[in-house]
């Protein structure tokens, strides 16, 4: 297996997709030409041309709903979104019309299509784009969310939202681009939507984390280690469907939990798992299930504020402890 | 003539409106247009014009309370008419109109409920910190409640350790620990064996064996070190009729008067002889091993004008007591002038500390690491006691030990001072194994 960063992981997944399947295109801002904001899409214009990898003016709501007409004509579109900060002037092709059109058509039209682009904080690029929007768009019915932690997983779960015939909403996290992993080279390689991996296996108490938590969490894991708390650590990897089996199986395993997240705690995608567990795993909590998450507050721009907003392995491990009454 | 204002309907889908702000006050004239109040509906907030020209005479509904379309709010009227009758009966009417007005504005009565309804203080001296808020109701989490009933464990026997006294997982499993064994009557005295000793021989350090840690075994160290400090002590206390082992100690200071045999002698050979009858007792916590030793190596506290040090009488339960005597008498005096070797105060496998000399009725010891325990002796003294039913007089004597939960359980080391107690209260037995 070849290391490679979580962006070259993303933009081998592009490239192969784009080679297997004719259907598949690819359009959004600076895309092209400029090779993508995050050089997620690096050569592809050069592989492909321009019939199949298309900059778009700065127009979200108009090219999104053009990848709607797209994929109801049998094609399949792949929309970057420059950040999901953008993708809210979209939501109205994202959800009105991506995510319900098999519904309101009667099952006549899939949508085959993939919105993808980086989320979550960044590095002091403020309120307006720093948000982690999984919770909105896992909310409503008819959209599949995902959110890889490496590069492995990035490249096997594009490949895999690429081929879905439904609307998957594909949420890279910014400040992970850089980060490098073993990724398989194998073309047919893909990892299927709606199943979780443990990422460490433990005894004491799990910790459900995506994106951006996974490492944090297996750092916090790796220093409750020292202190006799063997931790499992679960990510989903897919929000929608959500593996809650898999979480559940670790939770009647530990008895504890904390979930990480890098977005806000109120209606997130935390208060869904918590209260999945309280309904199907009751009988097996030592402790109530606790949540780590951002501040409640529009990102600060300021530095010092920005690393208080958001949590970070230390919060992880203080609610490990608090869950395994060790302080 | 007075006439009625009633919740008008201002949107489409409005069912009920909430009075946002009066525009006029009580006495205030009104003309017929003229914004009244400002209502909230399900949409928007709106403007609520008069339909009457006269005098705002009644408020009937308050800044922030809610009422149902067609409820009325107030009464328009003359300045001097009177409205007695047309407000009895707009309170008399049917309380399906009003029933929607008491949700949101409350009559004076729900305003005291929360007072009442208050959990009045725990009395029982329980230890909760939490009784206001739970109502002295035992907190316990799911996990331990259901681990509880299926073991059969009684909740009210247990302390809890989480937050407000919650009974967790770990105190279930603590408790399920320390269960009693079914044998309660005395234990059977297994004979000793009659070891090979030569009286004078130098032992070395126990030979030992080191057996592997089992997940149970694991479990309960890892979360007991967390409870008390690194070791997780625990204590047992018993009292321990002496009259037997006084007369004994009397008989042989008759015999052998140079010996100046003591109690603490005597109990370091009971010791021994008990820690053979329960090798569980006789080991120490290895990290990833229990390690069990062969022989009584007991450290024996010495108070020195330097602090404490315990010099190690190697083997015990080989040596006779007049050697154990002499022993100790002479690790003591080397202790005190500092010329013990460090092979000598070292290693010992269990510990005992007397404070009996200083008058102390008993005290709890702390234990030296890596050892899995220690017995704290206190003073022997004359003392009523309830004896073949009668009240006399006896010499007793009160001990604790203290144990590393990690090795040692509850019950193992209550078998172990059973044992203790029954050898140091008929010290005959000695003389039935050598």
């Amino acid at each position: 297996m070849a290391v490679m960063t979580m962006r070259d992981a993303l933009n081998q997944a592009l490239r192969e997709e784009l080679a297997r399947d004719g259907d598949v295109f690819l359009m959004g801002e600076e895309v092209a030409e400029y090779q993508g904001a995050y050089k997620v899409t690096r050569g592809l214009l050069e592989a492909f041309g321009p019939k199949r990898v298309i900059d778009t003016p700065v127009t979200e709501l108009g090219f999104a709903g053009l990848g709607v007409g797209a994929a109801m004509a049998g094609l399949r579109p792949i929309v970057e979104f420059m950040t999901f900060n953008f993708s809210i002037l979209a939501t109205d092709q994202i959800i009105n019309s991506a995510a319900k059109m098999l519904y309101m058509s009667g099952g006549q039209f899939n949508i085959p299509i993939v919105f993808r682009g980086p989320g979550g904080s960044a590095y002091q690029v403020s309120s307006q784009h720093s948000q982690a929007l999984e919770s909105w768009y896992a909310y409503c019915p008819g959209l599949k969310v995902v959110m890889p932690s490496t590069p492995a997983d990035a490249k096997g779960l594009l490949k895999s939202a690429i081929r879905d015939d439904d609307p998957v909403i594909f949420i890279e996290q910014e400040r992970m681009y850089g980060m490098k992993g073993e990724v398989p080279e194998d073309e047919d390689f893909t990892i299927p939507l709606g199943v979780a991996e443990v990422k460490r296996a433990g005894t004491d108490a799990t910790i459900v984390a995506r994106s951006l938590m996974v490492p944090a969490a297996l750092k916090a894991a790796a220093e409750l280690e020292k202190a006799g708390v063997s931790c499992e650590v679960i990510d989903p990897r897919t929000i929608r469907p959500l593996d809650i089996d898999a979480i559940v199986a670790s939770v009647k395993k530990t008895n504890r939990v904390v979930v990480a997240e890098e977005s806000h705690p109120f209606c997130g995608v935390g208060a869904e798992i918590s209260a999945e567990i309280n309904e199907r795993a009751f009988d097996y909590l030592d402790a109530p299930v606790k949540r780590v998450s951002a501040a409640y507050v529009p990102m600060p721009y300021a530095k010092n504020l920005e690393q208080l907003a958001i949590p970070g392995f230390e919060q992880i491990v203080a609610a490990v402890r608090e869950v395994s009454y060790l302080d | 003539m007075a006439t009625q204002v009633v919740m008008p309907k201002l949107s489409p889908t409005m069912e009920e409106g909430q009075l946002s702000r009066w525009l006029k006050k009580e006495g205030d004239k009104v003309s017929m247009g003229e914004p009244l109040a400002e209502i909230d509906t399900d949409k928007a907030t709106m403007e609520m014009q008069a339909l009457a020209n006269g005098v705002l005479r009644k408020i009937l509904i308050g800044e922030g309370e809610s009422a149902p379309l067609g409820q009325a709010i107030a009464i328009i009227g003359e300045a001097d008419e009177d409205i007695a009758a047309l407000l009895k009966s707009i309170e008399s009417r049917p309380a399906k109109a009003s029933s929607a007005t008491a949700e949101s504005a409350p009559p004076a009565a729900p305003d005291a409920a929360p007072a009442d309804t208050k959990p009045s203080p725990s009395t029982d001296g329980k230890p909760s910190a939490d009784d206001s808020r739970d109502g002295g109701r035992q907190l316990i989490s799911p996990i331990a409640a259901r681990m509880a009933a299926e073991a059969g464990i009684n909740l009210k026997s247990v302390q809890g350790s989480g937050p407000g006294g919650r009974i967790v997982k770990r105190d279930i499993e603590a408790a399920a620990g320390a269960k009693p064994g079914p044998a309660r009557g005395a234990p059977q005295l297994t004979p000793m064996v009659a070891a090979q000793h030569k009286p004078g021989t130098v032992y070395g350090p126990s030979s030992f064996r080191d057996e592997p840690l089992s997940e149970m075994r694991r479990t309960i160290a890892r979360r007991l070190v967390t409870s008390l400090g690194p070791v997780p002590h625990f204590f047992l206390t018993s009292e321990i009729d002496m009259e037997r082992a006084a007369d004994m100690r009397r008989s042989i200071n008759e015999l052998y008067p140079d010996v100046k045999l003591s109690i603490n002698d005597i109990v370091i050979k009971m010791t021994a002889a008990a820690l053979m009858q329960h090798p569980k007792v006789n080991a120490s916590f290895q990290d990833k091993t229990v390690r069990y030793y062969e022989h009584a190596d007991l450290g024996i506290a010495v108070a020195t004008e330097n602090g404490l040090i315990t010099p190690v009488v190697r083997s015990a339960e080989l040596k006779s007591l007049l050697e154990i005597a002499g022993e100790v008498r002479e690790l003591a005096t080397r202790a005190r002038a500092r010329k013990l070797k460090p092979e000598e105060y070292t290693g010992a496998s269990f510990s005992i500390s007397n404070l009996g000399m200083f008058g102390i009725d008993e005290f709890t010891a702390v234990i030296n690491p890596p050892e899995g325990a220690i017995l704290a002796v206190g003073a022997m003294a004359p003392k009523p006691v309830a004896h073949d039913g009668q009240i006399v007089i006896r010499q007793t004597m009160r001990v604790t030990m203290s144990c590393d939960h990690r090795v040692i359980d509850g019950a193992i080391g209550a078998q172990f001072l059973q044992t203790f107690k029954q050898i140091l209260e008929n010290p005959l037995y000695l003389f039935l194994s050598q």
